[in-house]
């Protein structure tokens, strides 16, 4: 059911040093300057994420800003220094290994960066892989890893190796291995980030597709701005550890919170993201012709400058504001 | 004050004046002790010697006796021990070697014989071929062929015996100890510091407890082997699992791998390559340790090699040790096969029968079974037939005979001049400097190279000698490794140079080093012996020769890869070749120098206890009386003697190639 809260993380703390602990619980709140006179090495301060059910949800920023941290420690695979993390009400960090491995087996999946395809099987051992590392019989594990293979589009290269593949195909059996176990919540490390910008994009299409048959909730790590625009429901900006908005694309554009984030939304095409009804204004007016309200600008931007009084902006059948050339070309015009 | 004295000790003054000054003690220390009436200045008291080794000796005569974990004693587990390793090798040299028998004495009765030699050459030849190629069982199956023709082969099967058994075991507890180490850490730093230590210590110290332990006989030898060949693999496991991509180790755990899955079905299967590498050292050094491994009871090639060298039976002595060398090379190149083939196992296998699929094994076995019923009426079949067997002993023995009769006043010649000349002179040296001020010495090196930890160390290393009355064999030590070290590194290092500066000599050098190293080092004595009869001299031969490599390849490496910048600036400045040369890449090369000078010292150490079969009066030698009579307490202290000679030399060079490094920015401080 879409809308529920599926996984949220609170006041992650990653702080990397002796006696980190100790710090945190000394000072709950330490300032940037505190922690570095402390000999310790800031990487996660203070996220708070909550996660939906079925969304997609980016988490955005350059190298060293600590979002590669924050997905591990997410998924634990970096035990957080402070923080609780809850999947479904099940507080993470405070069960055992063996309940851990269990919903690692059943709930969780992880797309790498590298691919961190295993060497020695070949790619229908590989999807398999994660459903006999459950039990489940070979034969059966298969006939999943079959299913998916198919599902990414490598039906055929059941019997090749890895590294007889090429980067994309590669991260399509990445794909493919973390899907097999139909997890819940996806992690996705930086996906594409090692692939040619001709293949990054079908690989992002191929990944939008994928979603919209398999409706996931998905953690989504990259470094490209543009890449979080175009795939997420909700994008986090990540600078020095902190996170320092968590917004839709549309409303990060029209309201950055600082000078850093609007540095970002400079060089994206706003006329793809903005929606009419997001830059129209509420004044009704009476024209022929009407537009909806929620398509993006540059799907209706001809239709508009072609005509050269106001149009009426419409959302269910209702009059819900107008919208004229002029507002156009400023937005298209502003964009590089 | 402490600055002054480190301007002081950084004057090349200082440690000329300290030379001439220690040769002027050395002099004149028997007169200087008479004076004082004080003779322990130059000669170690008697009654002041701890008695470690009695320590020992009774600590183990203890552990023998009286030790019990509550359920079992020492020696019950020792035994359960021997018995596990002896059963598969029992079997194993009955199937390759002696056949099945039943009964005892006279009435034993052969139930099987042993795979007959066709077989086990059909054998070896599918598997090199099932591995890689034809090429491959050709190299293989010429190299089995020459253990039959030369009379070989049965001394050879009782040493693959030893191997087979040997391999899986160290390869096994490699593993172990190295997948343990990876996830403990602590673990880890102990195990690293053991191994440390063992590099060190020469093989034969360990021989003697064992010898004490398990007595002698194949198991003995085959528990020194795996202790002898398991190190490597320990560190290749742990370094086999650190190098796995982290990401792939990170997708085991969000996989829900335990422990046990990540281990083996995601690191070790991930990182086979670094494995395999680790596998074929613990072959390779098995197959090293196969003479000394007959000082205590192991048979086959290298008990043959060993009762040579005691008979002065050049000829016999080599054609073993060639057969050693034959065996070495087609076992390594098998394993080196397989150990690619794991990795490549996308070979597309196409499906054809059963019978085709497998027509190696079937045609192995039908070899296999036609000899052994066919055997009984055709014997050459079972045995390869003694007539056709020859032997190239009488050749290297008239050689050397030749030699020595045409040539006897030449090499006597060299012997002396450098026996008076060179030898004798540093010896007398050493023996002659008290204790009391070399032990100064060696402190005030280890302040200047390494700081107070290490004046402390070699403070505390040169004491322990000379409190366990092993002080003269030590100087002797020193003096033989020192004196062979000199020679090395100055037939070594212009060797190196030339391989670095001239592509075409650089190959022959490199072709002459790799045949060096893979001999054995026993053989190395028998030629020199017979040429040199016992001593000294011949020691340091032999020495020379084994240690030769490492001093010619770091040199090699060092010189040829000086920063091409660097060489190009010189260049420009108009420098001749001879000065880019001498100015700019030898400087540059001296930090790797000294680790080949460094390692060349290593290899001299090993070697002297190998050398005590030539009659030295060294710790080598008092580690092989020590193993003669199973003298525990004496075998460790000596050895132990040797290994912090070898910890003090490491040490101190490495600290000065380390501070070289430093200087000319190579390395951070």
């Amino acid at each position: 059911m879409l809308g529920s809260t599926k996984f949220v993380c609170k006041n992650i703390w990653k702080l990397f040093g002796p006696d980190a602990e100790k710090f945190l619980t000394k000072n709950p709140n330490p300032s940037l300057e505190e922690i570095k006179q402390a000999g310790l090495i800031p990487a996660v301060r203070d996220a708070n994420v909550e996660v939906e059910e079925g969304e997609i949800f980016v988490i955005m920023g350059l190298s060293g800003s600590g979002k590669s941290t924050l997905i591990r420690c997410m998924s634990r695979l970096i035990e957080p220094t402070h923080g609780e993390l809850m999947l479904d009400g099940v507080d993470l960090r405070n069960i055992s290994d063996k309940q851990m491995i269990e919903i690692r087996r059943h709930k969780l999946g992880m797309v790498f960066q590298h691919f961190a395809l295993l060497p020695h099987l070949n790619i229908l051992k590989n999807v398999a892989f994660p459903l006999t590392i459950q039990g489940v019989s070979v034969r059966e594990a298969e006939k999943r890893a079959e299913q998916v293979i198919e599902l990414v589009g490598l039906k055929g290269y059941n019997k090749s190796y890895p590294r007889e593949l090429s980067g994309g195909q590669q991260q399509r059996v990445g794909i493919a291995r973390s899907l097999a176990v139909e997890p819940e919540l996806w992690f996705l490390d930086e996906p594409f980030s090692a692939l040619d910008p001709l293949i990054r994009r079908e690989m992002q299409d191929e990944f939008l597709r994928l979603q919209a048959m398999l409706k996931k909730t998905i953690i989504f790590i990259t470094h490209d701005f543009d890449e979080a625009i175009r795939l997420a429901d909700r994008i986090a900006i990540m600078k020095d550890g902190k996170i320092i908005q968590i917004a839709t694309p549309e409303n990060l554009i029209l309201n950055p919170a600082d000078n850093y984030v609007e540095e970002f939304t400079k060089h994206v095409s706003r006329a793809k993201i903005l929606s009419v009804k997001s830059v129209m204004s509420s004044t009704l007016c009476d024209s022929e012709e009407e537009v909806d309200g929620s398509a993006k600008i540059v799907d209706v931007a001809e239709q508009i400058v072609a005509t050269k009084t106001p149009i009426r902006v419409v959302q269910n059948g209702q009059a819900i504001g107008s919208i004229d050339a002029k507002k156009i070309i400023e937005i298209l015009v502003k964009q590089v | 004050m402490m600055k002054t004295f480190n301007t002081i000790m950084n004057s090349i003054w200082f440690w000329i004046g300290l030379f001439i000054l220690t040769y002027i003690i050395a002099m004149d220390a028997k007169n200087i002790a008479e004076y004082l009436n004080a003779p322990w200045l130059t000669k170690y008291p008697k009654d002041w010697i701890f008695p470690t080794k009695t320590y020992i000796s009774s600590f183990m005569n203890w552990l023998i006796e009286d030790a019990s974990f509550g359920l079992f004693t020492f020696t019950e587990f020792t035994r359960a021990i021997s018995w596990t390793i002896e059963q598969p090798y029992k079997f194993v040299l009955a199937l390759l070697s002696s056949g099945f028998t039943s009964g005892f004495g006279k009435n034993i009765v052969q139930i099987l014989p042993p795979l007959s030699w066709l077989g086990v050459l059909a054998f070896v030849i599918a598997l090199a071929h099932y591995a890689k190629s034809w090429f491959l069982a050709f190299i293989v199956g010429l190299s089995f062929l020459y253990l039959a023709v030369f009379g070989q082969w049965d001394s050879a099967m009782i040493t693959l015996a030893s191997v087979v058994i040997a391999v899986p075991i160290g390869v096994g507890l490699g593993l172990m100890f190295g997948i343990y180490a990876y996830y403990h850490p602590l673990f880890e730093k102990i195990l690293n510091a053991i191994l440390d230590l063992m590099q060190t210590i020469p093989i034969f110290a360990y021989l003697v407890p064992i010898l004490f332990m398990f007595g002698f006989g194949p198991v003995s030898a085959l528990i020194a082997t795996v202790i002898y060949a398991a190190p490597p693999m320990v560190r290749n496991t742990m370094l086999a699992l650190k190098s796995v991509d982290p990401e792939i180790k990170d997708f085991g755990i969000m996989t829900g791998c335990t422990r046990f899955q990540l281990t083996w079905r995601i690191l070790v299967p991930a990182s086979l390559n670094q494995i395999m590498v680790g596998t074929n050292q613990v072959i390779m050094l098995s197959l090293n340790m196969v003479i000394i491994a007959s000082m205590i009871g192991a048979g086959g090639l290298g008990f043959d090699v060993l009762s040579s060298l005691r008979r002065l039976d050049i000829g016999g002595g080599f054609e073993a040790g060639i057969a050693i060398v034959i065996l070495a090379i087609a076992i390594d190149r098998l394993s080196q096969a397989f150990a690619v083939r794991q990795v490549q196992i996308n070979k597309k296998h196409k499906d054809y029968g059963v019978l085709s699929r497998y027509k190696r094994t079937f045609i192995v076995i039908g070899i296999l079974l036609s000899a052994l019923i066919f055997g009984q009426f055709l014997p050459f079949l079972q045995d390869f037939p003694k007539a056709y067997e020859l032997s190239t002993g009488t050749f290297w023995s008239d050689l050397i005979k030749y030699l020595n009769i045409n040539y006897f006043d030449y090499f006597e010649a060299v012997k002396i001049f450098l026996l008076k000349g060179f030898m004798l002179p540093i010896k007398r040296f050493l023996l002659s400097v008290p204790w009391g001020w070399m032990i100064l010495i060696l402190t005030i090196l280890g302040w200047k190279f390494g700081g107070w930890k290490l004046a402390l160390l070699n403070l505390l290393m040169s004491l322990f000698i000379v409190i366990n009355g092993v002080w003269d064999k030590a100087m002797i030590t020193i003096y033989l490794c020192g004196a062979s070290v000199i020679i090395a590194a100055a037939i070594g290092l212009p060797l190196g140079i030339l391989a670095a500066v001239n592509d075409k000599a650089g190959k022959i050098i490199g072709v002459f080093i790799d045949t060096l190293q893979t001999l054995p080092s026993f053989v190395y004595l028998i030629p020199v012996v017979m040429l040199f009869r016992i001593g000294d001299f011949t020691a340091m031969i032999a020495i020379i020769l084994y240690a030769l490599v490492p001093a010619v390849r770091y040199t090699a490496h060092g010189v040829k890869n000086t920063n091409p910048e660097l060489i190009e600036a010189g260049i420009v400045s108009g420098a001749t070749k001879w000065q880019t040369l001498t100015k700019i890449r030898l400087p540059l090369a001296l930090p790797e120098i000294l680790l080949g000078i460094n390692q060349t010292i290593m290899l001299a150490l090993s070697m002297l206890v190998i050398t005590a079969l030539v009659g030295t009066r060294d710790l080598g030698q008092e580690v092989y009386i020590a193993l003669t009579k199973a003298d525990t307490g004496r075998g460790l202290v000596a050895g132990l003697a040797i290994a912090f000679i070898a910890i003090m030399a490491d040490r101190i060079i490495s600290a000065g190639a380390k501070k070289a490094r430093i200087r000319y920015g190579m390395e951070a401080e």
